[in-house]
């Protein structure tokens, strides 16, 4: 559970592991899995409206067994989507379910949504970056960056915290400015800018850091009390719900209705009524079962609210369409009159400052600042969420989602394998497996796509 | 050998929409093009064809504002203009597809024809670009199955009608098609062949560059001859034989012979 940064000074693995421990720590796991299940069938669900209804081998989509046959039809082909996750997820939780009751009790689903949320934030950057075709190697050195300069200009210069906070921000953003100016004017690999930012602010942190080492956060600060101690209020989660499920509801009935008028095929009303109330039972559900102990974390739904909007836009914009081009043909884009650089500025500079947000949420979470923040596991982990989440290495392909589900799963596994009292070997070898099921999978239905010609 | 002179078809008495005239391009010690005159009328598909190094890449390339002419001049709809980038181009009204067509694959049918120019900017509207896209593929009879699916999964006449479709969009004057049946099946080539005869009756000036003399007699009004970097002969088909035009491209016989036997040929073959 503790995972990002085992090789941490005492200090802060102590810290860590006390928040984590404080509710059994299990609870995390199933909670998050939920909601985000829930948020990713709220997103899937939009798509495959969007999808399932006008593919060809679906024409008879409009009946709820159409849906399903094109459904299946696409995952046969390979457009697996993220199906594979949703799967392993279901099985992890299972498993982990079986083998210890606590696993799925609230307290540690509490805990799993909390810690997800850190390094999901990191991961959210990385599905950026990733779905333009590039990497950021050094988002775990940029967490670390962010988290030192909170800590030192909050407790030694006595910044007030606000200007603290945007100050790592926009260090951040300043990081995502340099590297997209190096790769848009000089052409060279963002592998190599950022392998060159992940040393080279890893000696920034170091540095701002200074002799201290490790610098604690005050436990009564906003930002902690966010980070370990907010909640949302039961009615307001229930609100949540019951927003997002009419809110889903509302949106797509009136754009079903408008697509009638424009004589487009549009979901039947059913369709989306069931959807809606399914969204609102899956939210409720999982919010109730979180309320029974803490509740909803609002670090977590600070999280969860950065996915939904990264989706919308990466789905609905002119800006998400241009990421996708990008990331699809760099030169079809070009042609086709898109700004490419603007692009991969705005990519880089996101996915950077988002790192930097990750950063002031792990600190947060652990209350202190110290030389192995972002260290360790960090940076893998959160490549490795995306990845995992379905986003292809490969560029052009992926959703904001996969980092939610993406960390899900590592989070998960992490939290499992702790309740079972295995060590940190066992959890790297096993999340390595995982990583690379998830890569491998990624490439047959990349090659089953070719055959099919959905390439 | 070669002939400079404009040849104006004898058919055509509306004025030309473009017209170029003394085009030249080097690269470096390379002439690419050395001095080309160039027509292009409404409701009119005329191909450029010629060996290779002939220019006719260069033309196109000089057209579509990717390398600006070293000499020359351009005349749209009777302004002098200059065109010195592929937005310049697209502003005058000339839409390029090139051999590649530039599609995102991952990317399905409406995304792609509204890519740059997307309907709706913090939200796309989606119906909107779905219904003219509908509309625009229904315009050009293409058989597409769905305007949702990912262009990957298109087969190659139907990508050529996509990046066609898509060039139609900016509501252009001039269309440059680069090798549009290169690459393609029998039923595919007839497929996007038919498909230049609508641009044609939407009054398009549709400039042709292929390889293929059997696509460009089918298809063409006028066939524009290049050897070397200059012009080697100008046809109107119906009243010209493929070895004429293969003569001419090869430089087998001498254009000004070639020209005088096509035109007396030209009254017997009728069309």
């Amino acid at each position: 559970m503790s995972d990002p940064k085992a090789p941490a000074g005492p200090d802060a693995s102590g810290a860590d592991e006390t928040v984590v421990g404080e509710t059994v720590a299990d609870e995390t796991v199933a909670d998050e899995t939920v909601a985000e299940e829930t948020a990713a069938d709220e997103t899937a669900a939009d798509e495959t409206v969007a999808e399932v209804v006008f593919e060809e081998e679906s024409l008879d989509a409009r009946s709820p067994m159409g849906a399903w046959r094109g459904f299946v039809s696409r995952t046969r082909t390979g457009d697996l989507g993220s199906l594979p996750v949703v799967i392993g997820v279901i099985l992890i939780w299972g498993i982990f379910g079986i083998l210890n009751p606590d696993f799925l009790s609230s307290s540690n689903l509490v805990n799993l949504a909390l810690q997800c949320a850190a390094i999901g934030t990191i991961a959210l950057g990385v599905v950026l970056v990733l779905l333009v075709a590039q990497i950021d190697l050094s988002i775990g050195s940029i967490s670390g960056l962010a988290a030192a300069i909170l800590a030192v200009s909050f407790t030694q210069w006595n910044w007030p915290l606000p200007v603290a906070i945007v100050a790592a921000l926009a260090v951040g953003a300043i990081i995502g400015l340099f590297y997209s100016f190096l790769y848009t004017r000089f052409g060279v690999p963002s592998f190599v800018i950022t392998l060159a930012g992940l040393l080279g602010i890893l000696g920034l942190q170091l540095y701002v850091l200074g002799s201290l080492g490790s610098i604690n956060i005050p436990f009564d600060s906003w930002i902690v009390r966010f980070a370990q101690q907010m909640f949302l209020p039961p009615w307001l989660s229930y609100l949540v719900a019951v927003v997002a499920g009419a809110g889903y509801g509302i949106t797509a009935y009136l754009a079903a209705v408008r697509r009638k008028q424009a004589e487009l095929e549009a979901v039947p009303a059913v369709e989306i009524v069931i959807r809606s109330i399914l969204l609102f039972l899956l939210l409720g559900v999982a919010f109730w079962y979180l309320n029974t102990n803490r509740g909803v974390g609002l670090m977590f739904v600070v999280f969860m609210a950065l996915v939904v909007i990264l989706n919308y836009a990466l789905t609905r914009t002119r800006w998400g369409r241009s990421v996708f081009a990008v990331g699809g043909s760099v030169e079809a884009a070009r042609r086709a009159g898109i700004r490419v650089n603007r692009v991969f500025f705005s990519v880089f500079v996101l996915s950077t400052t988002l790192a930097a947000l990750g950063g002031l949420l792990a600190a947060g979470r652990l209350a202190a600042a110290n030389q192995s923040s972002g260290g360790g596991d960090t940076n893998l982990t959160a490549i490795a969420a995306a990845v995992i989440g379905g986003t292809s290495l490969f560029g052009g392909r992926g959703s904001a989602w996969s980092a939610l589900l993406g960390i899900v799963v590592i989070q998960s596994i992490a939290s499992g394998l702790t309740l079972l009292s295995l060590d940190s070997s066992i959890r790297y070898m096993v999340t390595g497996a995982v990583l690379l099921v998830a890569v491998i999978i990624d490439a047959l239905s990349r090659r089953s796509r070719a055959i099919h010609g959905r390439a | 050998m070669t002939l400079a002179q404009p040849i104006v078809p004898p058919t055509r008495t509306d004025p030309p929409v473009l017209t170029m005239r003394g085009m030249g391009k080097s690269f470096g010690a390379v002439q690419a093009l050395a001095e080309v005159d160039l027509d292009i009328f409404a409701r009119e598909v005329v191909a450029i064809v010629g060996d290779n190094g002939a220019g006719k890449s260069t033309l196109v390339k000089i057209l579509a504002g990717v390398h600006p002419a070293d000499r020359g001049t351009m005349e749209f709809e009777g302004r002098r203009v200059t065109v010195s980038s592929p937005t310049d181009s697209r502003d005058l009204g000339i839409a390029t597809v090139f051999q590649d067509l530039a599609l995102c694959d991952n990317l399905d049918v409406v995304s792609n024809l509204f890519l740059g120019r997307e309907i709706g900017t913090l939200a796309l509207n989606e119906i909107e670009m779905e219904k003219r896209s509908w509309t625009l593929l229904r315009q050009l009879s293409a058989k597409i199955p769905s305007v949702r699916i990912a262009v990957a999964s298109l087969s190659g006449g139907q990508r050529q009608t996509v990046a066609i479709a898509r060039s139609l969009l900016g509501d252009p004057k001039v269309v440059i098609l680069d090798e549009p049946t290169a690459a393609l099946g029998v039923a595919q080539t007839a497929e996007v062949l038919n498909l230049i005869e609508r641009l044609r009756e939407r009054g398009l000036g549709v400039v042709l560059i292929s390889h293929n003399m059997a696509d460009v007699m089918a298809v063409a009004d006028r066939v524009v001859v290049l050897r070397l970097g200059r012009n080697n002969g100008e046809f109107p088909i119906g009243q010209v034989t493929q070895e004429d035009i293969v003569a001419a491209i090869t430089g087998a016989t001498d254009n000004v012979v070639t020209r005088r036997a096509s035109g007396t040929r030209g009254h017997e073959d009728g069309s």
